[in-house]
């Protein structure tokens, strides 16, 4: 397993969000979390990230075996694991470019790899923009500031490109796309899927879920995991509605 | 010993009086009037108190407190090789090199200058004359109610003398650097530039202090800079002083009917600095671009004060400040636009914003509009803030580590300022003291 969540529970201040998360996804798996809003399915996301304004008041995170909760968030980055972010933040004055190599730099660093000179770092960028389809005037902004929130959210999956990691975890990525944006993510996303590297799509809607197909769909519901099924359970989500699942039973530690 | 203000007072009227003894009939009747005039309005203004509302952040305690002595400098190959390797020495440019305050010939360099371009220093300019230097030294900053541009006027001796003539086009900036150093008694130097842009004439002037040694002593200086009918004037002035030293000074920019003045004024160093800039925009189609830096830490004191005046219709200014500020420090920014009855057609914008990096850091920042033309258009604002948690996870989650990624914050928010300096290799020394100064932390 890449990732094993056992029980976890997690705070805001004192309100509880996470109320006992369990998951496993296995190298090479998509898994897509569904829910209705205010589920917990982005602080989920959040916590794996090492955001702390979240506290773990109970259980713990495994990542290749490692106890990631004892990880800071640079330190999960280079270990593998990308975020792409729901609401990309704006940082003026730093340029997307400089942004993503510095980026770039410090994880091949953990990997025992050498800094990429400028030259063979436009080559890889160059490359990558062209799967985003991305205007490459975008590179010398400064990171998403003007950006559209199509254009913010094809830029994270850009860098989630750029830096291929081995556990990415998408925060309604979907969220504000229009159908050409959502194929073009959507496309980006696929073309990343591979046996060495696993993906969480969070997200609310089953659109996403027509372009990236998932192994396993899990079901968030007031901060548990209250069904786990195959695809198909993404579909019957967008019939029937969250509301079916209210009383049922939580699902178990097992995908 | 700490000195009451009085007596600080009199101990300036005193230097003056035995200077003038030993002063040698040298200089012209018209400027030892000057200087006098200078003393007189000192000894009627006295040094400012908190009392009055443009110094109430600013207590000068610290300063009127120590007794000061004239500069003094003695040239050495030693000297020499120490100021070889400050930063700001290695500029490409034509420069005028000043040690406490005194001229140095030995390591200014005009090579290159445009024979038409008159470029000396203030006590050459005196003994020669022929030039427009009555006309126009202390015709702009006003003596007669600032007490610190009074006691440079009574003091002044050296300084930059540019004068670039109608149509003229510098291709390189002018510096004018000074370097302070040693003395084993805290002394005090009166820099005094002037800078005259003719009808369309172009020029860049870079003005800088910087010190060997970390040492008390004062600089109190004063630059004006006239720039005449469609003249530009990129002028770029860079304090970074000893933290023991302070720094007052007084820049007065004055720009005619369709003139453009740029200025770039950053605070590092001393610990007491102030810096009033003042800009008139007195022609139709005048503008004026402000931009200013002021990087505190431990227990400094760094001031801004600016001033722009629109006297006339269809004059532009934006005016960009920035402060960062951690430790003890305090930052202290007025900037006053003052929009005339016949100033018409007026645009301008003003803002200052400023970064606190520590919770004992304070800034006082007071953005003031007086307008009495009714067509115009006029904004400004401030804000102060910390850095944003959410821009330091973003950049975390991306495996930059905190202190790179607090570091990153931080420049790319002076960067803004420091990146409208057109000279490049200013900017990238900028960008070295910068990140030096952070290195330095909350002392």
């Amino acid at each position: 397993m890449l990732l094993e969540i056992k029980n976890l529970h997690a705070n805001v201040g004192n309100n509880e969000i996470l109320k006992g998360v369990d998951l496993a996804v296995g190298l090479g798996e998509v898994h897509a979390i569904m829910g209705p809003n205010g589920s917990g399915k982005s602080t989920m996301a959040q916590v794996l990230a090492g955001r702390d304004v979240y506290t773990v008041t109970e259980g713990e995170v495994l990542y290749g075996g490692r106890d990631l909760l004892d990880m800071s968030p640079e330190e999960r980055a280079r270990e593998g694991i990308f975020l792409a972010f729901q609401y990309p933040v704006e940082i003026p004055g730093v340029s997307n470019t400089y942004f993503l190599r510095a980026a770039l730099n410090a994880v091949r660093k953990q990997r025992g790899e050498e800094e990429l000179d400028a030259m063979d770092f436009l080559a890889l960028i160059r490359e990558k923009m062209k799967l985003l389809e991305m205007d490459e005037t975008l590179l010398n902004r400064p990171v998403n500031e003007g950006f559209s929130g199509g254009e913010k959210k094809r830029n994270e999956i850009f860098q989630m490109a750029v830096l291929e990691p081995k556990l990415a975890i998408m925060d309604e990525t979907d969220s504000g796309l229009d159908i050409d944006a959502l194929r073009i993510v959507a496309q980006g996303v696929n073309s990343l899927r591979s046996e060495k590297r696993s993906i969480i799509v969070v997200t609310h809607y089953q659109r996403l879920l027509n372009y990236i197909i998932p192994d396993f769909v899990h079901v968030l519901s007031n901060g548990r995991i209250v069904k786990s099924g195959g695809k198909e359970l993404a579909l019957e989500l967008e019939e029937r509605g969250y509301g079916w699942l209210d009383e049922t039973v939580p699902a178990g530690e097992k995908a | 010993m700490t000195l009451a203000v009085k007596e600080s007072e009199e101990l300036y009227l005193k230097s003056f009086r035995e200077l003038e003894k030993s002063r040698a009939s040298g200089a012209p009747g018209w400027f030892a009037k000057l200087r006098n005039l200078g003393m007189e309005a000192f000894a009627d203004l006295g040094f400012p108190t908190t009392r009055l509302e443009d110094w109430k952040y600013t207590n000068l305690a610290p300063l009127t407190g120590v007794n000061f002595q004239p500069a003094q400098y003695d040239f050495s190959d030693k000297l020499a090789e120490q100021i070889a390797s400050l930063p700001f020495v290695s500029f490409e440019t034509t420069r005028l090199v000043f040690v406490n305050g005194h001229y140095c010939r030995e390591l200014s360099s005009l090579a290159g200058l445009a024979e038409s371009v008159k470029v000396t220093n203030l006590s050459e300019a005196l003994r020669t004359g022929g030039s427009s230097l009555e006309a126009h030294l202390a015709r702009y900053a006003d003596f007669k109610s600032h007490a610190f541009v009074a006691l440079n006027t009574a003091f002044m001796e050296d300084g930059g003398v540019i004068e670039i003539p109608k149509g003229a086009v510098l291709e390189k900036p002018l510096h004018l650097m000074f370097i302070s150093t040693g003395g084993a008694e805290p002394w005090v130097a009166y820099p005094r530039n002037l800078v005259l842009a003719g009808r369309e004439s172009q020029a860049a002037v870079i003005e800088t202090y910087a010190s060997l040694d970390g040492n008390v002593y004062f600089n109190n200086s004063v630059t004006e800079i006239v720039a005449e009918e469609g003249a530009r004037v990129d002028y770029v002035k860079v304090q970074a002083e000893s933290e023991a030293a302070f720094h007052v000074a007084t820049v007065l920019a004055y720009a005619a009917r369709n003139a453009g003045i740029q200025t770039n004024s950053l605070q590092f160093g001393a610990r007491l600095g102030r810096e009033e800039l003042s800009t008139v925009l007195d022609g139709e189609g005048a503008e004026s671009f402000l931009y200013g830096l002021y990087v505190t830490n431990g227990q400094q004191l760094l001031d801004n004060h600016s001033a722009i005046d629109h006297t006339r219709p269809h004059c532009s200014s934006r005016e960009f400040y920035k402060g960062i500020l951690d430790g003890k420090s305090t930052g202290v920014f007025n900037g006053k636009i003052l929009v005339r009855k016949d100033a018409q057609k007026t645009d301008s914008k003003q803002s200052d914003k400023n970064l606190l990096l520590s919770e004992s850091a304070a800034i006082n920042t007071k953005p003031q509009l007086e307008i009495f033309a009714d067509d115009v258009k006029c904004t400004h604002g401030a804000t102060v803030g910390q850095i944003d948690p959410e821009a330091i996870f973003y950049l975390r989650s991306r495996g930059i580590g905190w202190e790179d990624a607090r570091n990153l914050l931080i420049v790319a928010f002076a960067n803004e300022i420091i990146d409208r300096i057109k000279f490049l290799p200013l900017r990238e020394q900028l960008k070295k003291t910068l990140a030096a100064k952070m290195a330095g932390g909350t002392r």
